[in-house]
């Protein structure tokens, strides 16, 4: 028996290698985050990166419509995977692995590369490179990261529920509502996660969609960082966007519901 | 029944033709030789020939190799850091498991913009020239917590008992590890392995953060540059033709073979 836990034991002990870069690399980098947004360029502790980024209209605006259109984006996402997602897990659909296949396979075309080739079509039938672009182009990039969740819950979902409904004389309508749609907001929310948070950050999409006209929060992140010496602005503007990603995470339920509905 | 399927199908089907249709465009303009995608002159090989023949600069070329290189090395590390991870939580308390699987999920919910910031904070505060290590470190963070959900599953539809087995049977652990537990592991290692590979070569914004300025450029942060100064390499669309034309046929060969397999 101590042999039997001993060994146990040892075999727990295969995670330490990566708790320890865990550490070092994602928890560490977190702090440093924090440790930055509450320090200015000369080292002391200050609070004038928020304040800064709180009086600054052309920022908060920014963060402002970038919200906005991470919203619109999703709810698109929403819209238009949803169905897709359904169709391709609905039992009477005879390719179903084939289509999700196709719906990951451009994603290997780096997404920059397709980026620029949907700038490039829209330019060819006219259509001005705006907001109407920038729209089209993140729900271009993120409706695989919406479908794919969804996907794989209502795939998951357990036949004989469906069935009871049924047989109790539900409607197929009434079956959608009471249960396919509440068995896979798991699936939503975490297509969610992977859709809202990207969009907000995005900076070379929004730069290569309209060409420099429309600027999301991502981009001011980026210059600030990139000037050398905003850092701790940068930071700062990175620890409001962890904070809104934590209370994302929390109204949610978090990492419970986004480990089910898994993007593996 | 009939007509709901028809409608379906057409909606999928029309999804899949706006998602392909900057893909399909890349295709069409790499057998010209403009340098501006969209133009066309005529139907020329020269951009193939460029590709293959080295002619497509010294920047398009480093940048293919940094990248082969960089997915590689990340995506081994990540497997190997996964695998032996997912092994070691499967073995943990409950407590314990909960604490890991929720700091494996921070990199996979954090949008590139904050890991690729978090990360270039710590490099610069602990002095650590950015460069080839660096990238790689930062695709090991975010591919790992992929490779340990890829093989969580595996272990938990495994028998328990025969590692036990093979110790008592007079294997030593590494012997368990290597002749037991791997191949049981294996097709959960693979995919994660896969998706690190593509996860890898996709990146830009953790990449764009952790590459420094020692000009060392992957696949995307080369486009990105590119597409800032307003011209892209023309050598891009034909690049990008082969690697998607390769894995559609290598796609169709799988789903084709698996086809076959249920049939019999």
């Amino acid at each position: 028996m101590s042999k039997l836990s001993s060994l146990l034991s040892s075999r727990r002990s295969w995670a330490w290698p990566y708790a320890l870069f865990l550490v070092l690399f994602v928890i560490l980098p977190l702090i440093m985050i924090i440790i930055y947004a509450f320090h200015d360029s000369t080292g002391s502790i200050t609070l004038h990166n928020f304040a800064k980024f709180f009086t600054t209209s052309t920022d908060i605006n920014r963060f402002i419509y970038s919200i906005g259109i991470a919203i619109i984006t999703t709810l698109i996402c929403i819209l238009l995977g949803y169905p897709a997602a359904y169709i391709m897990a609905s039992a009477d659909f005879n390719t179903p692995k084939l289509m999700a296949v196709l719906f990951i396979l451009p994603m290997w075309v780096n997404f920059l590369l397709r980026t620029i080739a949907t700038a490039e079509l829209f330019s060819m039938f006219g259509l001005p490179l705006r907001e109407g672009a920038l729209l089209f182009g993140l729900t271009y990039d993120f409706l695989p990261f919406m479908i794919y969740p969804i996907y794989n819950t209502i795939q998951k979902l357990d036949n004989s529920l469906l069935e009871a409904a049924r047989d109790l004389g539900a409607t197929p309508a009434q079956v959608f509502i009471k249960v396919t749609l509440p068995l896979s907001l798991p699936g939503i929310y975490s297509g969610i996660i992977m859709v809202f948070m990207p969009t907000v950050s995005t900076f070379a999409i929004s730069e290569i969609l309209t060409k420099n006209n429309i600027h999301l929060f991502g981009t001011t992140i980026q210059e600030s960082i990139n000037s050398g010496t905003m850092l701790n602005y940068g930071a700062a503007l990175s620890l409001i966007m962890l904070v809104i990603i934590g209370l994302t995470s929390l109204i949610g339920n978090g990492s419970d519901n986004a480990r089910e509905g898994g993007i593996v | 029944m009939k007509a709901k399927n028809v409608v379906s199908q057409i909606y999928l089907w029309l999804l899949i033709v706006v998602l392909y249709a900057p893909i399909i465009m890349i295709i069409v303009f790499s057998f010209t030789k403009s340098k501006v995608l969209g133009n066309w002159t005529g139907f020329s090989f020269e951009l193939y020939r460029n590709l293959f023949t080295g002619h497509s600069g010294i920047g398009l070329n480093n940048a293919i190799i940094n990248t082969v290189i960089i997915a590689l090395v990340a995506a081994v590390c990540a497997t190997i850091l996964g695998t032996l991870a997912a092994i070691g939580i499967y073995n943990m308390r409950q407590r314990e498991r909960n604490v890991l699987l929720f700091v494996n999920n921070i990199p996979m919910i954090n949008p590139d913009i904050i890991t690729g910031v978090s990360l270039f904070l710590l490099f610069v505060a602990l002095g650590i020239t950015r460069g080839m290590t660096t990238i790689i470190i930062a695709h090991i963070v975010f591919c790992t917590p992929y490779v340990v959900l890829s093989v969580m599953p595996r272990l938990t539809k495994m028998n328990p008992n025969i590692y036990e087995a093979a110790l008592d049977l007079g294997a030593t652990p590494f012997q368990a590890l290597r002749k037991v537990l791997v191949p049981e592991l294996l097709p959960g290692m693979l995919s994660g392995f896969i998706l690190s590979i593509t996860l890898s070569i996709d990146d830009f914004g953790v990449t764009y953060f952790t590459k420094g300025s020692g000009g060392i450029e992957t696949l995307s942060t080369f486009i990105y540059a590119d597409a800032r100064k307003g011209g892209l390499t023309p050598e891009l669309r034909p690049l990008f033709s082969i690697i998607f034309l390769v894995i559609l046929v290598m796609l169709v060969i799988i789903n084709i073979r698996a086809a076959k397999k249920t049939k019999k």
